[in-house]
């Protein structure tokens, strides 16, 4: 790529960075610059991303009538087992952390890379192999046992394609731990100088504490499975109850992971969240260090509140009541987020560009998410409302109105530095916006639904619920367009964007010090950070000095 | 791997490489104590559910192998950290002779291990078709018992039917228990095959003479993991061979 | 003695772990052997933990590792605590089954065909 310039960009690609400084596909699939493989997760998370998406057409698309023609009910089990397993284990897990973590972690510390680039190699060519598995799975006759697994269905009864499933979500697992490790240690011992911890971006901050849920909780989803997989093919008797065995032992195995697996999904959305708002807003978040605690406190909770999931299955009303507890507690760190977020738009300088777009987005459709898993926490609603449609929109509107909007927005606050090139804007906000309408009205009605009695994992449903279901499928097609179209306008800027120059938007990190594209060593030399973060007043170099800022300034240290 | 005390591109300092490394070990170890912790959580749970059958189970295993293969492993242990110690003290000869007695000790735990689960074919006792918990006590031909007064173990099945509510009950709860003793001493079998292997790379490069005080990490890791393992099975034996030993 | 700033343990020190693991060891089979009710366990279990400790602490250099690793090493065993504990409230408040529930199934229920 040459450094050719359109009319009106002042700004020339730099002459030599990480995408041209060497060729070929071996200098691809063997690299180990952090900021390839993010790439390479790129491809292969959107890829799942697809794949995970058909299944949810097909699933709206049967739902659409009452006694749903599409499929049988069989098949309509693998599809909502299959979409689950795609989405959550291959596209929302990954997308954050092994794309934009990955590329920006080592930079926003001022290293050169990650602190063991081979191992994050690794981690990709593991994401595959377990990736290749569930695909061999789902083309084997599919599986149909909920993405949950629960025995003794998946691990006796099932005759779908379980094992290979099962084998293809263990290793993926790895996936998980060695990027966690990978983060985890890079934090700790690869800043640069300066960088102390609370000069860290809260991007930085989210991976940390998403790091540590990879440590910790992946693992024990690592050994469940393997013992589902054991009684599925030895019939060991772990969880079979003629051998005396508890499927209950099973859920709170396979929950001990999956729950703080959510937080691994948001969190780092919310790093990216943290990153959009004090830039469009042109003024330091506020609240740094209760976001930074904040993040580390879901991680920590998070971990106390699994069995949240098993009030209808058979767990003891006192642990019920004391993991209800324990869920509401774990609402307050991200409520602290939400009103950080919120208290930090109060005399900005707003601008609606498109990541500001998607940030906004993030905080109302993250909250009306959370705020619903409040009504499920409550035991006596939870009867009412456990395995129906509420439980559903509830944790789309995060996973989708949170995660994979923070997710997209951040690809596309970080697109000029990744690719040196500018999406166009006016199509990006349209796309936002389209987005932002199919979803609602995709996961709205389901609320309602919920509440009605819809239960959840049934291929058909009483006629009265159709109005709701054709509007929820209508809403699904709005929201389909709102994800081609970035595909399609990202994928073009890669060769036709506007020049972005190394700050377009300005923003404070070091990231946007570095060249677009930035080289492959990221920096030219060290640098020695002196600033805080978020810090708009002491940087002449934005080219903010003329534009006058309404409102109050915080001092350089932040605002606390 | 890092072949000798070169400085890779990504860090600024040995120091910092080394303090990297170790603290990638030691968090990989961490994810190791979760994950052997759930199949530690299994088997708790079901030994709460049936401490007789479990009882029964534990029993059927040969105390004198388990002590042995304890004694062992914490042996291979030490000669573990003695090979640490000979790299940090520049001793280049001896780093070789204890990675190699270490391994020697890691395959014998191996080989006794084979012995077990062979014992546990013969005497029908692998979850599954054919396990019969009472086989050994009718068949006493078949186990190597004959002529051993198994007065203490005919008492300890008849009391165990009577608990749990029929042989069919005790058989099930105790397949249960060797389901959780194959899955956890398969696993840290597993581990010590890997372990095994980490050894033997260790060995080649130590022999050439790689390891000193300037540059031992991999001694020093590589020995975390064995270490770790050695204190798995140091929780494994009590909890799989020592449940109700004093019936029998 | 340091080299480097590493601490290194000497031999001797790593002799007397040894025999203090040996020890426990055969002080964990002959306690085995006595019937002490639900306390076997417990026993047991210490002796174990105590075990594992001298080994992390010098065989692990646990002990003359820097905070941070003593930190990561602490959080991993009360994160397991969490996992054991917390579960445990659901199975020490529910009633325990009853003797004879899974007594006489049927065999073609236990065994897939």
């Amino acid at each position: 790529m040459s450094a050719t310039t359109t009319a009106a960009s002042e700004h020339q690609l730099p002459r030599e960075h990480y995408l041209n400084a060497t060729y070929g596909i071996r200098s691809w699939l063997l690299t180990t610059d952090h900021k390839r493989i993010a790439l390479l997760y790129l491809a292969s998370v959107t890829f799942f991303f697809f794949v995970g998406g058909i299944f949810a057409t097909l699933i709206r698309v049967h739902l659409l009538t009452p006694n749903g023609l599409l499929v049988t009910p069989e098949t309509y089990n693998k599809l909502f087992t299959m979409h689950g397993v795609a989405m959550i284990f291959f596209f929302l897990i990954p997308s954050i952390p092994a794309v934009l973590g990955n590329f920006l972690i080592p930079i926003m510390i001022g290293a050169k890379d990650l602190a063991f680039p081979k191992v994050n190699l690794l981690s990709w060519y593991i994401y595959l192999i377990g990736g290749s598995f569930v695909l061999y799975s789902f083309g084997t006759g599919g599986l149909d046992t909920g993405w949950t697994f629960y025995t003794p269905l998946s691990s006796i009864y099932s005759n779908s394609a379980v094992t290979p499933a099962v084998i293809g979500i263990f290793i993926n697992g790895f996936s998980s731990i060695l990027t966690g490790l990978n983060f985890l240690v890079t934090v700790h011992t690869m800043r640069a100088p300066g960088m102390t911890w609370f000069r860290l971006p809260l991007f930085v901050w989210a991976h940390y504490a998403t790091s540590l849920i990879m440590i910790l909780g992946t693992p024990v989803i690592a050994i469940t499975l393997l013992l589902a997989g054991l009684e599925r093919m030895f019939h060991f008797g772990f969880f079979n109850p003629i051998y005396g065995g508890d499927p209950i032992l099973f859920q709170h195995l396979f929950w001990f992971y999956s729950h703080p697996a959510v937080y691994i999904m948001i969190l780092p959305a919310m790093g990216v969240i943290s990153e959009i708002i004090p830039t469009f807003t042109r003024k330091p978040i506020f609240g740094y260090s209760f976001i930074a605690a904040s993040s580390i406190g879901i991680a920590v909770i998070g971990f106390i509140v699994w069995a949240h999931h098993m009030f209808l299955t058979g767990e003891a009303t006192y642990a019920a009541i004391a993991f209800s507890f324990l869920s509401y507690l774990v609402a307050v760190p991200s409520a602290v987020k939400v009103f950080n977020w919120t208290a930090s738009l109060y005399k900005g300088s707003v601008s609606y560009d498109t990541p500001m777009l998607y940030a906004l987005g993030f905080i109302g459709l993250f909250t009306i998410g959370g705020l619903t898993g409040l009504f499920l926490a409550c035991l006596g609603l939870d009867i009412h409302l456990h395995d129906t449609y509420f439980v559903i929109a509830h944790f789309h509107y995060i996973m989708v109105g949170g995660a994979v909007m923070g997710y997209v927005g951040g690809l596309h606050f970080w697109w000029p530095k990744i690719t040196g090139r500018l999406y166009p804007e006016f199509l990006a906000r349209a796309a936002a916006i389209i987005l932002f309408i199919g979803f609602n009205l995709t996961f709205f009605p389901q609320f309602i639904l919920g509440g009605l009695g819809m239960p959840r994992r049934y291929h058909n449903y009483p006629p009265e619920f159709q109005v709701l279901n054709v509007m929820s499928t209508a809403g699904a097609s709005i929201l389909a367009l709102g994800y081609l179209l970035p595909m399609v306008y990202l994928t073009w800027s890669m060769r036709y964007g506007k020049i972005a120059g190394p700050n377009p938007w300005p923003a404070t990190g070091l990231e946007w010090k570095t060249d677009s594209p930035p080289l492959t060593e990221n920096f030219h030399e060290t640098p020695i950070v002196d600033w805080e973060p978020y810090d708009f007043v002491h940087r002449p170099d934005l080219g903010l000095a003329g534009a006058k800022a309404p409102g109050k300034l915080a001092p350089a240290h932040g605002d606390d | 791997m890092h072949r000798t005390g070169e400085l890779y591109g990504q860090y600024k300092t040995l120091e910092q490489q080394k303090e990297t490394a170790s603290l990638g070990m030691w968090i990989f170890l961490v994810q190791e104590i979760l994950f052997f912790g759930g199949i530690f959580l299994a088997y708790s749970i079901n030994r709460h559910l049936y401490p007789t059958a479990f009882g029964i189970g534990g029993n059927m295993l040969s105390l004198p192998l388990g002590f042995a293969n304890t004694v062992v492993l914490i042996a291979s242990s030490f000669t573990m950290a003695m090979s640490v110690w000979s790299a940090q003290t520049s001793k280049k000869q001896l780093v070789p002779i204890f990675l190699i007695l270490t391994l020697i000790l890691g395959c014998v735990f191996l080989g006794v291990k084979v012995k077990e689960y062979k014992d546990k074919f013969d005497h029908h006792l692998i979850p599954g078709h054919g396990f019969d918990i009472t086989y050994c006590s009718k068949n006493p031909a078949a186990c190597h018992l004959e002529g051993k007064d198994l007065a203490d173990e005919l008492k300890e099945i008849k009391e165990g039917v009577e608990v749990e509510g029929g042989e069919t009950a005790l058989n099930a709860h105790a397949q249960l228990y060797f389901s959780l003793y194959f899955g956890m001493t398969g696993l840290h079998a597993l581990h010590m095959v890997v372990g095994a292997g980490l050894l033997l790379w260790l060995i080649l490069e130590a022999r050439k003479g790689r390891f000193d005080a300037n540059y031992n990490t991999p001694v020093e890791n590589i020995g975390l993991y064995w270490h770790f393992v050695d204190i798995v099975w140091i929780f494994l034996f009590p909890l799989l061979y020592l449940i109700n030993r004093h019936l029998a | 003695m340091s080299e480097n700033g590493h601490h290194v343990v000497s031999p001797k020190l790593y002799a007397a772990i040894l025999a203090a693991l040996l020890a426990g060891t055969w002080i964990t089979v002959q306690a085995a052997k006595i019937d002490l009710g639900r306390w076997n366990i417990v026993l047991a279990l210490l002796i174990a933990t105590i075990k594992m400790t001298l080994v992390i602490l010098f065989f692990m250099h646990g002990k003359y590792s820097p905070k941070r690793t003593q930190l990561v090493i602490i959080s991993g065993f009360f994160w397991l605590a969490i996992m054991l504990g917390l579960t445990m409230t659901d199975y020490s408040t529910r009633p325990a089954p009853e003797p004879g529930r899974s007594a006489n199934p049927p065999v073609s229920a236990i065994y897939r065909a």
